[in-house]
């Protein structure tokens, strides 16, 4: 219960630090409006390559703009040793994480729902297969990327090149989550292929990952 | 810390099994470029499976070496600081070979792709889930490089840990994948076995590529292991210098 209630106090007081300066969303937001309008460009695509193309483009853009957000939200604990504190704190490490997962996962859904309209206006999107799947492969993909993501910034917080670190880790590893989110987008966007399967991969992953970066992170917080 | 006198015997003793492995793969190689039958289908390019199977076989093995030193490393690190340091070179050690092992696997893998099916690279599973083995071992050479301060031993190992939990999953969701799309060219032929007369000489391949493998991996063990005795050594000089200045 008290485990419960510290992760709560991680979570207000990251989103009302986001709250007061809105830098993380008005970042990503404008970054991954750049991503979907610049792919636009790129490809010019019919409504028919459209539907095979968006689902990449949206988690390539999502993806992107994790990226560039994440690299932030470890570095606003560094100012004034807070990082020191709560090293030196009784309550578990594992709290902290999973109270910035949960900030930056609504970080990202709200960002999802507004990329979500503009896409379909830009792409001239109608889905064909069963559309309520959305509902379920989206928080899964953002859940995967998102604790993957937090769990490495934190990794490269010691690092020389911090910036440039957290992709070059997170890619790699996220490789099958992405696989799984943009064969099931494309799966409910054509309506060619059954998207049931990569949810199961999805949600195996969440839950294997989730496990081994709560196991982990106290290794990592505690790390020379 | 050892006797000199075992030092140097330990030192003739490796650089003798270097000496072995190279006669066991220059046998194993004469044995595949000349006495092993010639494939029926491919002719002789199928030579290039002497190398090429072996050390993939070795680029998977030597990743599990790299995670169990990465686990011992995680799990000595509070109690003993020379059996973390041991562990950690170890586990260094492994990464490199297994990098080089893995690259050798996909070069001649591509090589030999190109003439047998006419295209250098497929989606399929098994070649995917190698460069992802091989993409995750670049990032955690790089992990090791970026330090500030020299000591991301512990962000390496954790490293290590995801890495051999993502290869299974990617082999996994690339197996699902492909079976939705049928796969351009047909992996896997030459598992359903060889010709008991090429038998020989994959094995003596497969066993010098081992044999060299391990020769590489202990000197290069050596060489990280005197680098830390040196960089503890300096950092201890600092430290009693600090002292008599103070003094």
């Amino acid at each position: 219960m008290s485990y419960l209630l510290t992760v709560l106090h991680h979570l207000a007081k990251d989103l009302r630090l986001e709250w007061r300066s809105r830098d993380a969303i008005t970042g990503m937001l404008f970054f991954s409006l750049l991503v979907v309008v610049l792919f636009s460009f790129a490809f010019d695509p019919t409504a028919a390559v459209s539907r095979q193309i968006a689902g990449g483009i949206l988690w390539v853009a999502v993806l992107f703009a994790c990226v560039t957000a994440l690299n932030q939200t470890w570095t606003r604990e560094l100012r004034n040793h807070v990082l020191d504190a709560q090293r030196m704190a009784p309550s578990p490490a594992s709290a902290l994480l999973i109270g910035k997962v949960l900030a930056n996962f609504i970080f990202v859904t709200a960002i999802q729902l507004i990329l979500a309209p503009l896409f379909i206006v830009f792409y001239n999107l109608h889905a064909l297969g069963p559309k309520w799947m959305l509902l379920l492969i989206l928080p899964l993909g953002t859940w995967a990327l998102v604790m993957n993501g937090t769990f490495f910034a934190a990794l490269g917080l010691r690092t020389r090149n911090r910036e440039l670190l957290l992709p070059l880790v997170l890619f790699p590893i996220s490789i099958p989550a992405l696989l799984a989110m943009v064969q099931a987008t494309t799966g409910v966007l054509t309506g060619d292929a059954d998207p049931v399967l990569w949810i199961k991969l999805l949600a195996g992953y969440c839950i294997i990952f989730t496990t081994v970066c709560v196991l982990l992170f106290e290794t990592v917080l505690a790390a020379e | 810390m050892m006797q000199p006198r075992k030092i140097i015997m330990m030192k003739k003793l490796l650089w003798l099994w270097g000496a072995a492995s190279v006669a066991v793969l220059a046998w194993g190689t004469r044995l595949a470029l000349f006495v092993a039958p010639t494939e029926a289908t491919m002719g002789n390019v199928q030579r290039i499976f002497y190398w090429h199977v072996p050390s993939a076989i070795m680029g998977l093995i030597f990743p599990y070496v790299n995670f169990i030193a990465a686990l011992v490393y995680l799990g000595v690190r509070r109690k003993s600081v020379t059996a973390a340091d041991k562990a950690d070179a170890f586990a260094l050690a492994a990464a490199e070979v297994t990098l080089v092992f893995v690259s050798i696997g996909l070069i001649t893998g591509m090589l030999w792709g190109r003439a047998s099916w006419g295209i250098w690279w497929t989606w399929d599973e098994r070649l995917t889930t190698y460069l992802l083995l091989w993409l995750l071992y670049v990032s955690y050479m790089l992990v090791r490089r970026f330090s500030s301060t020299g000591q991301t031993h512990t962000l390496a190992a954790v490293i290590s840990v995801f890495a051999a939990i993502d290869v299974p999953v990617v082999y996994m969701s690339i197996r699902w994948w492909r079976t939705q799309h049928p796969s351009p060219v047909f992996f896997g032929g030459k598992d359903s076995g060889i010709d008991p007369s090429m038998m020989p000489a994959f094995l003596w391949c497969l066993l010098g590529w081992a044999m060299w493998g391990v020769f590489i991996l202990c000197l290069r063990y050596g060489l990280e292991r005197r680098r830390q005795r040196i960089a503890y050594n300096t950092a201890l000089r600092a430290v009693e210098a600090g002292l008599e200045g103070n003094a």
